[in-house]
């Protein structure tokens, strides 16, 4: 057994998280950074920080993830960090040339209070931020929300430095894509092109983080959204902002900065959510849903009925984070499947009503915990006390798998242990369709694996 | 494609190369980075400036203290719970990704598949966070009862001023287990150099002697710097067991808290990683008497030449004679192996730059099969690792280096093996080396470039003018380096392969690299049409 020691019996903790189901801000900083053109991220604390984030996302994404560092010792940790921020900015743009440096702060340097604005301002009034090149920055205290709130105050940070408002309004949507894959932003932006609605997607990390082999290495890749692209968001008609957690604090700053209204819509996972997000555009754009898109959705509802036996009533634990977990709940109750666990250690008081409203009715017998201390050792003692028939999330599911001999389908992040998600998005109806072909081929491999022989299937 | 490097008459003068690299940083970097950069002379013996802080804004390979001490040498141990006091990130990034294989008999614990965490938040940095600590540890006690604690101390509770040490102590006697506190938050030091010394130091005092257990076998040595990365430790396990060596301890490669606490009844350490743990062996050849001796068993030749040594210091016919027949018939499947890869890898180039000891160890696989290492280079190496233990007086003591603790050891009377003394003073005059590592830069080509701590526009640059067959590094390096045509191996996690170590690692060795240099794909890089132009024309325009 991997996790010999986790048993059914429940013991209350306040302090020890196990297994925890969410990571610290600054990497969630490093993600949203990338999605920008010509950017380098930077971290501003230990070289180790840094070093981390680039490993987990260069796992994740089998791709260059650059990042720099203020690379603090034990003298910038009692002087202060603003030395090492100055003299990083001047060394980056020296040595790597960047458009943008994008600096978030890590729980070193907010807790000896290094103040990134003022830092920045100095390297700016020092003249060390050359002519068109722009630094940003977002604070991301570690011991403050998850990875999924660093990727917001990242997000938060790119929009208040470059939105602006002209007297010029444009006929584009602004829509902030939540924390998800470069092939779920290469999806959106083909549902947009569908839509015919014109737009500025932030970030995008399509054409960064699933780049092509070309033999030459670009550091700062084709993709991102562009400056003139972010800078025009102040003049869009409208935000749509996809996942609360990571896209409602830019959202937010848009509307206070430039008036650009929003509307906070659910990730499109899934077949309602997609509903509304569709909807949305086609009356936020004023545009008509084309036949495509229709056809797209029918294909999955297609496929649903097709296959429901496989899936109905199935019990399934999932983990995550909240702008993933909700809309997929929903999408699993769509397809009668019974989402019964599920944990996130993203905290928001949100998640807890939405999931109510979900699971309230159609599966009363859900559990379902956020924040402190809701781990994947908690999701493990649930499912040991009453197992499930298929488990959802990151990578570190596969060792409650194999333990406990439970189908497993990868969503989420990090996925370090296999392929496909940079490539096949799991938003939209199309997206939609791949997550179910995931979640079938699992549950039936399973079944072909152990049923009796004289009820092996040929046909199913 | 640039034209391969031609190194028939020797390596090229890379001066060139290196004036390019410090043109583009400003002044006072190149004057700080020219230091770190050495044309390599085995004749002259330079000197290269090594463990000093990475400039900021430098995209470094390093990581941090704490990844040294948790995620490096206890991080491999498996039977401590190894509480990480801080922020999630740092437990989790440190969570299972280092590839230390463990193996527990049946019924033993094993934690290596847990992360442990305090998960401090903001109220905690503004009240302190101790009392989070000790709930977390009695929690720990309460569901896992493990036999021993360790908790490590991250950049923001050593800064709000939480005492790991008096808790654990506190903690300690509340509970009645040994636990014990590390204080290695990240920003100490330069590297995760200082976070091995930190470890060692913990370990030292808080573990090793903890249990005088009567000898169980004839020749008892412990390996120091084995971290059983893709089960190298397995498979020296397997050699030391047919020789009838007992190995007592493994530091920490699959390591127990009981084998670490009975390490000191050993009569030999064998260094591996001179860098991460020679203070170890220092402090207990100080202590215990224990003499110590650096092998490398990476390298089939390297391998035999460490069993030897061993045979050599127990000095016992049987013993040699085991040693003999064990190396006579690996060899003979290592040389079958060997020959045949050989013919297709010989002549080639590689680069490496990584950890340290690791860019030095691989170059003998890779000189095995006919491989030339043209440039290579530590992570977080010092001088001694580069030039050789004998510059170590004259390594100059900088504020960074004065962080961390110098454990002062005094001779343990009782304990103290003067037989091994006396049988290191005899042996020093047969010429049997003790205590020793010559470092890496002798055993290197006149004219290969040695690079500490080398960043990404360095690396750029390097493959550009080297265009190596094959480059070594880590995660962070290993797509950028592709994404130029290079294949790079990883040698901190081996790419999900091994184990490299020893004979059938040698063998693994040789097989991936005969893969990974003679594989189709990178043919297929570029498109037909780039060299057979399209006809423009519109004929089948469907627009």
């Amino acid at each position: 057994m991997l996790l010999n020691h986790t048993t059914s019996k429940i013991v209350e903790r306040k302090a020890l998280t196990v297994n925890p189901a969410k990571t610290c801000q600054p990497i969630g900083a490093m993600y949203a950074a990338l999605g920008v053109h010509g950017c380098l991220p930077h971290s501003h604390g230990s070289q180790g920080c840094c070093s981390y984030h680039r490993s987990t996302l260069t796992r994740h994404y089998k791709e260059p993830v650059m990042a720099a560092t203020s690379s603090f010792t034990e003298g910038s940790s009692v002087f202060g960090g603003q030395a090492n921020l100055l003299q990083a900015i001047t060394n980056i743009f020296t040595i790597y040339e960047p458009d943008i440096i994008a600096v978030h702060s890590t729980c070193l340097s907010e807790t000896i209070g290094d103040d990134l604005g003022q830092i920045v301002s100095k390297a700016a009034s020092d003249g060390k931020i050359p002519e068109g090149k722009h630094v940003i920055q977002a604070p991301t205290p570690s011991y403050v929300g998850s990875h999924v709130t660093g990727y917001a105050n990242m997000l938060e940070g790119i929009v208040k430095y470059f939105a602006k408002k002209s007297d010029e309004l444009k006929n584009q949507l602004n829509i902030l894509s939540g924390w998800v894959e470069p092939s779920d932003m290469r999806e959106l932006k083909r549902i947009l092109k569908l839509m015919k609605v014109k737009n500025v997607l932030l970030p995008d990390t399509s054409d960064v983080l699933d780049s092509p082999m070309t033999g030459k290495f670009e550091m700062y890749p084709k993709g991102g959204t562009t400056i003139p692209e972010m800078v025009s968001m102040g003049d869009s008609l409208h935000t749509i902002a996809l996942g609360e957690w990571a896209t409602e604090k830019a959202a937010v700053n848009l509307d206070n900065q430039c008036k650009v209204k929003f509307s906070m819509q659910d990730l499109p996972i899934g077949i309602q959510a997609t509903d509304r997000f569709i909807q949305s555009l086609a009356k936020l754009g004023s545009v008509s849903v084309p036949e495509s898109i229709n056809d797209e959705r029918g294909r999955l509802v297609d496929v649903i009925t097709d296959m429901h036996q496989y899936l109905y009533n199935k019990r399934v634990a999932l983990w995550g984070d909240p702008d993933q977990l909700i809309p997929l709940a929903e999408f699993l109750v769509d397809m009668d499947m019974k989402p019964v666990y599920i944990v996130s250690g993203t905290p928001g008081k949100a998640f807890e009503k939405r999931m109510e409203k979900i699971l309230g009715k159609s599966v009363p017998e859900a559990k379902y915990k956020n924040g402190a201390n809701a781990d994947m050792l908690l999701m493990h003692q649930w499912i040991k006390e009453n197992p499930v028939d298929l488990l959802i999330g990151n990578t570190y599911g596969k060792y409650i798998s194999r333990d406990e001999n439970i189908p497993f389908v990868r969503m989420g992040f990090p996925i370090i242990d296999r392929v496909g998600h940079s490539y096949f998005p799991t938003l939209g109806y199309m997206g939609g369709l791949r997550i179910l072909e995931k979640i079938l081929s699992v549950l039936m491999d399973r079944q072909d694996a152990t049923c009796p022989e004289e009820s092996f299937e040929l046909v199913m | 494609m640039v034209k391969k490097l031609d190194i028939t008459q020797g390596l090229p003068d890379p001066s060139k190369v290196m004036d390019e690299i410090m043109a583009k940083y400003p002044t006072k970097i190149a004057k700080k980075r020219q230091k770190s950069l050495v044309i390599n002379d085995p004749a002259e013996g330079k000197e290269i400036q090594a463990n000093v802080r990475t400039i900021p804004g430098i995209i470094t390979q390093r990581g941090c203290t704490y990844a040294g001490c948790k995620g490096v040498v206890l991080g491999p141990t498996r039977d401590i719970i190894n509480l990480v006091h801080g922020p999630i990130g740092c437990s989790f990034y440190a969570w299972l990704t280092r590839r230390n294989q463990t193996r527990p008999a049946e019924g033993e614990d094993n934690f290596i598949t847990y992360s442990f965490s305090t998960d401090i938040q903001d109220s905690n940095i503004v009240f302190g966070g101790e009392a989070k600590l000790k709930d977390a540890v009695r929690e720990a006690f309460e569901i896992f009862k493990p036999k021993a604690i360790g908790i490590f101390s991250t950049c923001p509770v050593g800064l709000i001023g939480d005492d790991v040490h008096s808790v654990s102590r506190e903690m300690k006697e509340e509970l009645g287990i040994n636990i014990f506190g590390f204080s290695c938050e990240g920003y100490r030091g330069v590297s995760q150099s200082a976070g091995h010394h930190i470890a060692n130091n913990g370990v030292f005092k808080n573990v090793i002697g903890n249990n005088n257990r009567d000898r169980i076998g004839k020749f008892q040595i412990n390996l120091l710097g084995e971290y059983n990365i893709g089960g190298d430790a397995f498979e020296l396990e397997r050699l030391f067991d047919e020789a009838g060596i007992t190995l007592l301890s493994t530091f920490s490669g699959n390591s127990t808290i009981e084998s670490m606490e009975y390490a000191h009844t050993a009569d030999l350490n064998l260094i591996m990683c001179h860098r991460s743990i020679n203070y170890i062996a220092e402090m207990m050849e100080e202590k215990y008497g224990i003499p110590w001796v650096k092998v490398s068993f990476i390298g089939a030749e390297g391998s035999a030449k460490a069993l030897r040594k061993v045979a050599e210091y127990f000095d016992d016919a049987e013993l040699s004679a085991k040693v003999e027949e064990i190396i006579d018939r690996e060899m003979k499947k290592v040389i079958a192996v060997r020959e045949a890869v050989k013919a297709k890898t010989e002549g080639k180039l590689a680069m490496m730059f990584v950890g340290g000891s690791r860019a030095h160890h691989y170059q003998d696989l890779f000189a095995e099969i006919g491989v030339t290492t043209v440039s290579a280079g530590y992570e977080f190496a010092h001088r001694d690792d580069y030039e050789g233990r004998d510059v170590i007086p004259s390594i100059k003591i900088d504020a960074d280096t004065r962080n961390i603790e110098d454990l002062t050891v005094e001779k343990d009377i009782e304990l103290y093996r003067e037989d091994l003394a006396v049988k290191k003073e005899k042996l020093l005059k047969n010429g049997y080396e003790f205590s020793n590592y010559d470092g890496m830069m002798p055993e290197m080509k006149k004219n290969s470039l040695v690079i500490d701590d080398i960043n990404h526009w360095e690396t750029e640059k390097l493959i550009e003018y080297y265009k190596p067959d094959i480059f070594c590094a880590g995660i962070k390096e290993k797509y950028v380096v592709q994404k130029s045509g290079v294949p790079l191996k990883q040698l901190h996690s081996y790419d999900y392969g091994g184990p490299y170590a020893g004979f059938e690692g040698a063998i693994n060795f040789y097989l991936e690299m005969e893969r990974m240099l003679c594989t189709r794909i990178w043919k297929m890089v570029n498109t037909p049409w780039k060299t057979d132009p399209e006809i423009v024309g519109s004929f089948a325009i469907n627009e």
